[in-house]
């Protein structure tokens, strides 16, 4: 549904976007992640035919955004960054104009308000005047503006956001079960909501993606991942032992438990072999086990350089 | 064809209902009312001049407007740029075209309803002498396409940038040298050291000269293109700024 392809955006000397690809099919929701200033609110502006690209093209279900953006845009639907909305309207009277404008008039276009306004929880503030709303319902005011239209394609920039853990988890549900039907890619700085709602995630630095994969993939990238962790009970001789194994590159001891890392990524599941013939051979009292997954955030701020290094 | 007339609609809607919004209308409202029976009655001598017309009234038009277009329009694009709305409007699927005609005809309306709310003016003249009536409605009409010029230029001043007071600023000084370049003091100071012909040219510019022909009760197709083309360009430079200056 959205294909780019070598999309980039520079302002003056310096390259926002650089040189990006990649495609996001329906039933997928693609996870957006990088540091503060890494591209990723670019790259969305570009999606939605806000940004002209310098150099590249985005195509969102076969329609070029820059050839034929009315019907790109007819397909999407947008949250920006900053949730913006018009203050002075109520929020009823702000979705109806949404829909509106997404061609919703008369009844269907009531209909569609009380859909979204049941999807983002808005009917208590519904005749309210969105400048006297909390941050959090203005936030979910303009998300439900994005979803007047049921649209097949979103773009979220940064959609749980301002939101308490209680509505962050509804919004993350809400993407996973739309993300059933539709194209969706949303960013944020969050790296559970990888987990939770995305089915892919792509980590972006400076402009230039640095990682693309499941969730899985990303976190087997982390150092830790297939590293086993123990418990022994005695077995003084056990960190030199295991050290010893030929698949271990090395050995770390954490208070009471002991980590073996495996020498490399394909070497993990032998790793976890060897260690538990190791235990039953030597007759260690085992007290606890596990295999390591990996951790999203350990891969993020390696493959990142953070904001306050100097570029 | 007939979607876009929808969209041009319900955008012109929304505009105008957050004009009203505010008590920023009504005052404005008040402020313009007084304003013109103060400068038709007072500065403008309506009765001393003897005469059952609103020559008076109109004649200060140019300048009234000067400040009062610029302070209505001066919102339109700005606003949108400061609070980031203008990203959801540009992209949705409409023609920018139609968000910027749909927002300069709101803020016409929002106008010519001031204008419309000085008919007692009319009445007054009206019951006090016998006035050529047709000459009062093509004054009327002339005023509302003076609104109209400055209105479409405060619109272009307004989408350069987020700041509604240099907007404003902008559009006075735009909208100040349409009315200079044919302002007899300023074109008699022309006049020293330019031939006659590129005063005329220069004059041809100023929003005065044309507008004057309305005031007589003349509807010259002239005046009226020029008073189009002018809207017309304001409006076209609109579409180029807002496409080439997306995140200022
Ligand atoms: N209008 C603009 N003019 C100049 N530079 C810009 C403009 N918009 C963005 N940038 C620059 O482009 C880079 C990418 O910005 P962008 O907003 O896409 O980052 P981001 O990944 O969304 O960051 P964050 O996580 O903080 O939202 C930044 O260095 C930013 O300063
Ligand atoms: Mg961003």
């Amino acid at each position: 549904m959205i294909r780019i392809e070598n999309l980039t955006k520079s302002f003056g000397a310096k390259n926002a976007v650089d040189n990006v690809s990649f495609s996001v099919e329906r039933g997928e929701v693609l996870g957006f992640l990088g540091p503060n200033g890494a591209g990723k609110s670019t790259t969305m502006r570009m999606i939605t035919g806000f940004l002209p690209p310098t150099a590249g093209s985005v195509s969102v279900g076969g329609f070029d955004v820059v050839e034929a953006p009315l019907e790109a845009k007819r397909l999407i639907g947008y949250l920006p960054e900053s949730a913006p909305s018009y203050p002075d309207m109520s929020v009823r009277g702000f979705l109806a104009f949404a829909a509106e404008m997404r061609g919703l008039h008369g009844d269907a276009g009531k209909r569609a308000v009380a859909r979204v306004v049941d999807l983002c929880f808005l009917s208590s503030v519904l005749h309210q005047s969105i400048d006297t709303l909390s941050k959090g319902y203005r936030h979910r005011t303009c998300l439900a503006q994005a979803l007047i239209h049921d649209p097949e394609v979103l773009v979220l920039d940064e959609p749980t956001d301002g939101l308490d853990p209680n509505q962050k988890h509804e919004v993350r549900n809400l993407i996973r079960d739309m993300g059933r039907s539709k194209a969706v890619i949303f960013s944020t700085h969050i790296l559970e909501e990888v987990d939770a709602a995305c089915t892919r995630a792509i980590i972006i630095d400076r402009g230039r993606i640095v990682a693309n994969g499941t969730p899985a993939e990303l976190r087997a990238k982390s150092e830790i991942a297939g590293a086993i962790t123990l418990q022994l009970a005695g077995a003084p001789d056990a960190a030199a032992k295991l050290a010893a194994l030929p698949c271990a590159r090395k050995v770390e001891t954490l208070g009471a438990q002991l980590r073996a890392y495996p020498k490399d990524a394909a070497a993990a599941a032998e790793l976890a072999r060897s260690v538990i013939e190791l235990v039953s051979r030597e007759g260690w009292k085992l007290e606890a086990l596990h295999t390591e997954e990996g951790q999203l955030d350990e891969v993020f701020r390696r493959i990142t350089l953070p904001d306050t290094v100097k570029r | 064809m007939n979607r876009a007339a929808s969209h041009v609609k319900t955008i012109a809607k929304r505009e105008l209902s957050s004009y009203f919004a505010s008590p920023v209308a009504y005052v404005f409202l008040v402020i313009f009312l007084l304003l013109n029976g103060f400068f038709t009655f007072t500065a403008g001598q309506f009765f001393e001049r003897g005469e059952a017309s609103l020559a008076a009234f109109f004649g200060w038009h140019p300048w009234l407007y000067l400040v009062l277009v610029p302070a209505v329009g001066m919102r339109l694009w700005s606003e949108e740029r400061r609070s980031g709305t203008l990203e959801l409007l540009l992209t949705l699927p409409i023609s920018p075209w139609e968000a910027i005609l749909g927002k300069f005809l709101a803020s016409w309306i929002f106008l010519a309803l001031a204008l419309a709310l000085t008919f007692p003016v009319v009445i007054t003249v009206n019951w006090l002498g016998e006035p050529d009536n047709g000459q009062i409605l093509a004054g009327y009409f002339g005023s509302l396409m003076l609104a109209g010029v400055y209105l479409a230029i405060t619109c272009m001043t307004s989408a350069l940038t987020r700041n509604q007071v240099i907007a404003f600023i902008l559009s006075v000084a735009a909208c100040l040298f349409l009315i200079l370049a044919g302002f007899n003091p300023v074109t008699d100071l022309f006049t020293r050291w330019a031939s006659p012909a590129v005063v005329e040219t220069i004059a041809a510019f100023s929003v005065v000269t044309h507008y004057d022909g309305f005031q007589k009760g003349v509807i010259d197709s002239r005046d009226l293109l020029f008073f189009a083309s002018v809207i017309g360009f304001a409006l076209f430079a609109t579409a180029v700024i807002l496409r080439n200056r997306r995140s200022a």
